[in-house]
């Protein structure tokens, strides 16, 4: 039951993401070089974040599936994979927007952290066509858990090699960090657990959706009612 | 690097824009969810009107 708890996870999810955002902007000090848009960070970071560590939670479901064999873990690895794109198309928006007002570009193509973190977005972009492209459900399930355990592994690794790299124009803020003020570190923490909230409510919430879908897909072939197929390659 | 000065760059409006994006990314979800929502309800109101199997 996924459901259950999803009221007070919600609340805190409210309360931690608009706690995160009034702190960011009434509470944080104005940073002397990018004014204004550092409020970016307070989005854009714990949100790039969350999307990766989905992304690895994606795989880590996917490993139990494979081990266990139950259909659960790889429902709870497509959704977890499904929220992090939507994440993802955040990340890339608001990175770009930040992009724009501190370098005067939209894009950077020979940014390593940019660059990396499209390729990781554009390899999940194929997980969906993938799934859709298989019509057996087992080996849908089968392939696309290989598919998430070989790209979860691979976002760390993307990360760290991304982190040695001697060019730079992006930002490493969490390297970087030893003139950042305390206000700056407790307004970054609050919004990222509240983006970390935000992941898990809406993972639970659309997990829940997809169960009681899957329970009325049963109760149709109980009573024998034609059951007419969705559209998503959502595993049922 | 902080600081209170009256010379920092106006970037409000870009600012704006990324938390919009934020917020509208989540209503596009919310909107879909709800969407699927009143599918669920549709054919749940269509099996309650379905006759049993004898």
């Amino acid at each position: 039951m996924y459901g259950k708890g999803l009221r007070t996870l919600s609340i805190a999810t409210l309360v931690f993401i608009a706690g995160a955002f009034a702190l960011g902007f009434f509470y944080a000090p104005m940073d002397a070089d990018q004014g204004a848009m550092q409020k970016i960070f307070y989005l854009h970071v714990p949100m790039a974040i969350v999307a990766l560590c989905g992304f690895v939670a994606g795989g880590i479901f996917a490993i139990q599936h494979l081990r266990t064999g139950d259909r659960r873990h790889d429902l709870r690895s497509y959704v977890a994979i499904h929220m992090s794109l939507i994440l993802g198309i955040g990340v890339l928006l608001t990175g770009s927007i930040w992009a724009k007002a501190a370098w005067g570009h939209w894009w950077l193509w020979d940014e390593p952290m940019l660059v990396s973190f499209l390729i990781v977005f554009l390899l999940y972009a194929c997980y969906q066509p993938l799934r859709f492209a298989i019509e057996d459900p087992e080996r849908q399930a089968r392939y696309a858990s290989v598919f998430a355990i070989v790209a979860g592994a691979f976002v760390p690794l993307n990360f760290a090699v991304v982190r040695m790299a001697q060019e730079k124009t992006h930002p490493r803020v969490l390297q970087d960090s030893d003139n950042l003020p305390g206000e700056v570190w407790l307004v970054f923490f609050v919004a990222l657990i509240g983006m970390t909230l935000l992941f898990i409510t809406l993972w639970r919430f659309e997990m829940a959706a997809k169960n009681t879908r899957g329970q009325i897909r049963k109760l149709q072939r109980r009573l024998g009612v034609d059951v007419v197929a969705g559209r998503s390659a959502a595993p049922q | 690097m902080i600081l209170g000065a009256d010379t920092l760059p106006d970037n409000g409006g870009y600012v704006a824009a990324a938390y919009l994006v934020f917020l509208v990314l989540l209503l596009v979800y919310f909107v879909i969810m709800a969407v699927r929502l009143s599918r669920v309800e549709r054919e749940l109101v269509a099996l309650n009107e379905e006759e049993p199997p004898a």
